[in-house]
């Protein structure tokens, strides 16, 4: 009985080709792979496939462990080039018809080993195309994450107001995760820029429930013992209530409605007074809470 | 009676953002005031949480429950968890097991008009709260 590994074997030229010129036709992306590569890794996968079914037709196995490595490297190197995994697992898929035809023409006289083959490679590849799908998947989980955390740092805008003022316009949910990187961030702002006031805008936050607040009281209290004094502004009315209704304390916190406000605060702390340049002109500070 | 429900899964902290997100939504249908959504909401925070911290997970129902006239959103909150031997002493202001404030239960008890708790040790904790119209 002959099985497909000696027909692979044996046609290995013959199969790459065709299958090169399937891909060439169909599956390939000429947008975002040159030919060169495309037939380059094309060699490789089917040189270390015909290897590894020498000894085995399990795709978990041992001996295509090498075959795995190189479908990962595939993966990654596609997902970056802007495959779907879709795509790189039809790449493995569309050696299945080449290897077919070889079979059926090796194995003519023999209707049931023909079966036989066809089926335990036909497996195979597709258990290969299952592992590109799922390396694929796993690589963008990874840069998801990583988007995530960038995201993270992105939205922790620490904006300095006046010398020696800093304000942090807080907005969206605060999960744990966020808020403690926001929190670092102020605090960090507040020793690098040598500021002697610190304003948490939470205007646009839209529940501050026992987590939130333990995280700003701890905020205030870091400020605190190095020597900077923290405001909280943008409280609004319902949350207000809350807030008492929930138990918090926050009298020991400097409050003010808008964060206008609490600027304006802070200047008359620092000893700083606007003035209008004449009378009539109204513009006298100018930073505007957002109310929503 | 409830004239319609729905149950969420409380397994992971995007799961306590989305039953806030369901409580909100149920109590702007229902047309609670600012303040009395952003009560509910808040407490549904905290209830979600401690199903999450404390019951290591569970579920949140919601529904629309009616008693004569009046309307209004009942959360249910339910784990299989460690359960909590004293409740008395757990509803207390600033009692905690994990370093919180210790308000989120004695706090949201503040939130709504309706507050329930059963919980017996080893078997899990049901909290069921009732903001009226
Ligand atoms: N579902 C629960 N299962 C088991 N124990 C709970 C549960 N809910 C609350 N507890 C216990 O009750 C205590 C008080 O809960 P509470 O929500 O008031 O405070 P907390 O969760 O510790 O802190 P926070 O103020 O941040 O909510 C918890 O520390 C915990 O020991
Ligand atoms: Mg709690």
């Amino acid at each position: 009985m002959i099985s497909f590994h000696e027909v692979v074997k044996k046609n290995e030229g013959a199969i790459l080709s065709a299958w090169i010129e399937e891909m060439v036709k169909g599956v390939r992306r000429a947008d975002l792979m040159t030919d060169t590569e495309l037939k380059q890794q094309a060699r490789e996968l089917l040189g270390l496939f015909a290897k590894a079914a020498e000894s085995s037709s399990e795709a978990e196995s041992e001996a295509f462990l090498q075959t795995r490595e190189f479908l990962r490297e595939i993966a990654k190197s596609r997902m970056d080039q802007g495959f779907t995994p879709t795509e790189t697992a039809r790449f493995v898929l569309s050696l299945k018809q080449p290897i077919f035809h070889a079979l059926r023409d090796a194995l003519k006289g023999n209707p049931s080993d023909l079966v036989n083959e066809v089926w335990a490679s036909g497996n195979l590849l597709d258990r290969l195309a299952l592992f590109t799908v799922d390396s694929a998947v796993e690589f963008r989980d990874q840069v998801i994450g990583r988007q995530q955390e960038e995201m993270l740092e992105l939205s922790t805008p620490v904006v300095k107001l006046w010398d020696g003022v800093l304000a942090l316009p807080l907005i969206g949910t605060l999960d744990s995760a966020r808020t403690q990187v926001v929190m670092e961030s102020l605090l960090s702002a507040i020793v690098e820029t040598n500021s002697q006031i610190a304003i948490i805008d939470i205007t646009g936050v839209p529940t501050v429930d026992t987590l939130v607040a333990q995280h700003l009281i701890k905020t205030i209290t870091a400020a605190r013992l190095m020597g900077a004094d923290c405001f909280l502004s943008g409280i609004r009315p319902a949350i207000a209530q809350t807030i008492v209704h929930l138990g918090i304390d926050l009298v020991d916190v400097q409050t003010k409605a808008k964060l206008s406000d609490a600027f304006a605060m802070a200047l008359s702390r620092m000893g700083k007074v606007v003035v209008a340049r004449k009378p009539a002109a109204g513009m006298a500070l100018g930073s505007k809470a957002k109310d929503n | 009676m409830a004239s319609r429900s729905e149950v969420h899964p409380i397994a992971g902290a995007a799961d306590v953002v989305k039953v806030r997100q369901v409580a909100r939504s149920w109590a702007l249908e229902l047309k609670l005031s600012l303040v009395d959504q952003t009560k509910l909401v808040t407490a549904a925070s905290e209830l979600a949480r401690n199903t999450l911290d404390h019951g290591h997970g569970g579920t949140m129902r919601v529904e629309q429950v009616e008693n004569g006239l009046r309307r209004g959103i009942k959360l249910t909150f339910e784990d299989k968890g460690p359960g909590i031997p004293d409740i008395a002493m757990a509803l207390r202001d600033g009692y905690t097991t994990s370093g919180g404030l210790g308000l989120g239960l004695s706090g949201s008890r503040r939130l709504v008009n309706e507050f329930d708790i059963k919980s017996e040790v080893g078997r899990g904790t049901i909290v069921a709260i009732t903001r009226w119209k």
